[in-house]
Formats: C-alpha cells, structure tokens, sequence
C-alpha cells in the first residue's frame, strides 16, 4: 500500500499519477472467517479497522451488499459535533469527535475534517433555558459548550434573516469543536485502512439467508456463495429489521424511515459554519461544502419506508426553512436531492449490544446520526465483539432498556420512532 | 423486463395519495401517519415483557404492511391503509372503526 504523504504526491505528480496501489483488495471470499460484520458503510468498516487495529484481530471480512459508499455513507449531511446530555450519550458522542480530530492522521487518509463550529439557533427565552441546561451539562462533562448572544451572532454569522423574522432569532448555543467532514473520504479511508490491515472488504456480497442452530449462527449464505463465521456483527442500519428477521429473531424497537438532503449549485464562501434552526413544526441544517454547495436537510418524511427517494411537501418544508432564516439563497438552484433509509429507534439512540444469540453482535438504531458516531461506533462494537462485555459507556445501549424502563430519549418524545429527529 | 419497467414507473411517484372513505382522494400531506395497524395490546395485567412487546417492538416490514393515518386536515378519521414500504402502492383504505365503516359505505 502506498502511504499518502508528501513525497509520493509530489513523485507520482511527476509520473502521471501511475503508481498508486489499489486503495483496497478485491478478494475471493473464503470459507471461513473468525468475524464477519454484515455491512460496508462507515460503522462496518470502522468495526473491522479497530478490531484489527485495537484487537489485533485477524482473519476478519466485511460483507456488502453493494459497493462501498453507495449507502447512507454517501447519503448524509456530513455534521459532526457531540452536543449530547444523556448518560452514556456525551462520552460517546464525545469520544466519537476525539476520533474524528485524529482520523485523517490514524487512517492516513484526509477526511477533510473541518471544525468549523455547531451553531444551533434559538428564538425564545424558553428554547435558550433549554439549550443553556443541555451545553452546560455537556461543559460539566469536560465538552466545549458555549451560548453566543445577538451581537457574537451576527458579528460571525452576517448572512441570517436579524430583521424580520417570523421568529425572531435571540442567539445561539455553540459547540466550536464540531463542523463537518468529507463522507467519502471517511468511508474510503476506514476501507483502505482496513484493508492495510489485512480485513477482506467483500463488494456486490449480498446476505441472502442466514444458517442458524438454536443458539448461534453458523454460516451466512450470500450472492458469493456459504461463508462460515465464528462471530457475526450486524451493521446495516436503515435494513437492520430485514437480516433480524433472516436469522429469525423476529421484531426490533426500530422502524425504518427516510430522511432526505439537499444540495445546491455551487456560490463562493458565504457561510463559514455549520447553522442548526428548530423552531415551531421546522427542523432545519444548513452548510456549505468546500466545493461552495449549500448542502441542507430537514426532517423525516414522516411515514416509515424503505424507499430511497424523498417527497416533495418535505422539499417544500426545506425550502420555507432555508428562506425563514437566511432570505438570500432565495434565488439559489438545487441540483440535487436524495433521501436514506435510517433506522429510526423507539427512544432515539442506538443499540451496540449482545443478541439472544451467543455469536451474533447488533449495531443498529443510528436514527439521524450514524454519520457523526462512525468512529466511536466503530470502536465500542470492535471492544464488545472482541471482549464479550459492553463497555461502559454503550453498557444501557442494549434492547433490554426497554423493559427495564431505561430509556435513553434525549429528545423526550416517547415511543414513537418518527419523533425523534 | 416490462414488468420491471412498470415498477420502475410507480417508483417515481413522490406524493403518495389516499383514497379516504369519507372524503375522497387526497395528497398524504393532509394525512398525519399512525403506525403499525396490527398491534395489538395485551390486557391490563399483562406481564411487562408482553407490554414492552406492544409498545416498543415492531415487524417493520419491507413491503406491503397494514398502517394506520390520520385524516387530521381532513375529516378526521383514523383508517387502516395498506401500502407498500418499497413503492408506497396503496393495496387498500378503509376507516379503522367498524361503525365508521358503515356510514361511509352508505355515503358512498
């Protein structure tokens, strides 16, 4: 594998480019493999990297159904940030951006992370107690937090509708160390970096059956033949009731729905941050890639769905919201809208936990953030297949919260799934 | 090969519309959605685990599955539609309520 670094840019500058090695294998699967994770996106593929890496785990491969990056890899918004309150959600969440902020260096690929600050706007005395509560309790637990008031606001954000806003914007709660990172380039570089470390990365390799006893799994029949696998770990969110109830495990408190973003023509720099609004029935985010898109989205389509395509009425809400707090891309084309199927839980966090079977692992329930909870992800399902214990920061990330009554519902909403974005 | 175009073809369809009993056929952007029509809750004194089941367990199907909506800008009416979760094709629409059921069969 050809390291990216200065000398072999300028080098194979000079020779056409030709020298690069593949950035990942294209193996023949084998028979049989100690751990298999079902799943090529950002969570598989950093499973397979930190089980290797941390673990020191061989013999591993990564099955996915398409190609990589073809998924809800390629079908986010890109933010980062770690602005979480519940138990076992801020160290998570935070452990998640300590990863980000070393990623391009551990993977020796740029991720294009860019921290460019977590602006979540408020517009009425009540929504600012709340945030207050929610960033000082975050800054109680060592995360930068900090509430900027009008004047900061608009000295660092000039472009925001200050005058005649139908909610009035009063300031905004602040994480500076969150912004935005490349997709691709993380889910290539976890694959290339996977792949260095010896992982079969297995593309166009559909799960089709799953061969059970009673207790575990033992192969998995997929569109490149029977695999056998000493542990199996599920990391397919948006589809992860389907391969459930291929291994016959019946119902999850997950429903799927799709969440769809937008992206604009290309403008010169306007807008240096990443801009959250939530007010009355709108959820909004907005910013801008550094090739000058405004890339933006909203809510659910609010109807479960498997199809990867979005409505119009939620186009329409995007765009009301986009024109409601910042009027000047009022005359700015979209070229692209798109929507991905998440796995929206009962309670809104995720599951990273033992399964009624001895070898089977879930990673699942990513709602609207997988993208930003990749790394951490990654890490703590790679520690809980290699170790057989939750650690303890995901140790209540399990499907037994709900009986117990341990919910973690950061957003409060109850048991219904399209509730909580 | 035709009948893979003709799925195609219902795929692009971004505004799913239903046929409700009481008011005719309207944009689902008039519909609040329900859920999963085929819970079931358990009796009152139902152990714990057979409550968790209803409340927070579901098959989330890949394909055609009984839903409930809510006409909420409409007439107001709970139904039980089915549709499909791949191409959102509606298979059928009735009110949830047997007793509605019979005023709007005599409307229509």
């Amino acid at each position: 594998m050809t390291r990216f670094n200065a000398w072999n840019v300028f080098k194979n500058g000079f020779t056409g480019q030709k020298s690069w090695d593949r950035q990942w294998r294209d193996p023949v699967p084998k028979k049989e493999y100690d751990i298999i994770i079902v799943g090529g996106g950002l969570h598989g593929l950093a499973t397979a990297y930190y089980l290797a890496k941390n673990h020191n785990k061989k013999n591993i491969a990564v099955l996915e159904k398409g190609w990589i990056g073809g998924g809800n890899a390629g079908r986010n918004t890109t933010i980062v940030r770690s602005n979480y309150m519940m138990p076992g959600n801020h160290e998570f969440y935070e452990h998640s951006l300590k990863l980000w902020e070393d990623l391009s260096h551990d993977l020796n690929y740029n991720v294009m992370f860019s921290q460019r600050a977590h602006v979540s706007l408020f517009h009425s005395p009540g929504a600012r107690d709340g945030a207050a509560r929610r960033y000082n309790i975050m800054r109680l637990h060592g995360t930068d937090a900090e509430l900027w008031d009008l004047e900061t606001l608009k000295k660092n954000i000039p472009h925001l509708n200050y005058e005649d806003a139908r909610f009035p914007i009063m300031g905004a709660a602040v994480q500076r160390r969150a912004g935005n990172a490349r997709h691709d380039s993380a889910v290539w570089g976890y694959a290339r970096a996977a792949d260095s470390l010896g992982v079969d990365i297995l593309q166009n390799c559909e799960v089709t059956g799953v061969k059970r006893s009673q207790n575990n799994i033992e192969s998995l029949e997929t569109s490149r033949g029977t695999i056998k696998a000493k542990k199996v770990g599920f990391a397919v969110a948006g589809h992860t009731s389907v391969l459930w109830q291929m291994a016959g495990l019946g119902n999850l408190p997950i429903e799927s729905h799709k969440l769809q973003a937008f992206v604009t023509e290309s403008i010169k720099p306007l807008l240096d941050h990443v801009v959250v609004y939530g007010v009355g029935g709108a959820h909004f985010y907005i910013s801008q890639s550094d090739k000058g898109s405004m890339v933006f989205g909203g809510d659910l389509d609010w109807y479960k769905s498997y199809a990867q395509r979005g409505n119009l009425p939620i186009v329409q809400d995007c765009a009301e919201a986009a024109m409601a707090i910042m009027p000047c891309l009022g005359r700015i084309r979209l070229l692209r809208h798109w929507a991905g199927v998440m796995d929206m839980s009962m309670d809104g966090s995720f599951f990273i936990c033992k399964t009624p079977l001895s070898n089977l692992y879930l990673n699942a329930g990513w709602n609207y953030g997988g993208f930003k909870a990749s790394p951490a992800s990654g890490w703590y399902f790679a520690d809980l297949i290699a170790n057989e214990q939750p650690h303890k920061h995901v140790q209540n990330h399990n499907l037994e919260r709900f009986e117990k009554g341990i919910n973690i519902d950061e957003r409060g909403a109850g048991p219904d799934p399209k509730l909580h974005g | 090969m035709s009948v893979a175009l003709v799925q195609i073809q219902s795929c692009t369809v971004d505004m799913i519309r239903i046929k409700c009993p009481y008011c005719g056929e309207r944009d689902h952007s008039e519909f609040t959605y329900g859920g999963d029509a085929s819970i079931k809750y358990p009796a009152l004194d139902a152990p714990v685990s057979e409550w968790t089941k209803a409340i927070f367990f579901r098959e989330n199907i890949r394909g055609m599955q009984k839903e409930t909506w809510h006409h909420t800008n409409g007439c107001r009416l709970w139904l039980e539609v089915e549709r499909s979760t791949i191409t959102h094709e509606i298979k059928s629409v009735k009110a949830c309520h047997p007793q509605i059921e019979k005023i709007t069969k005599n409307k229509s």
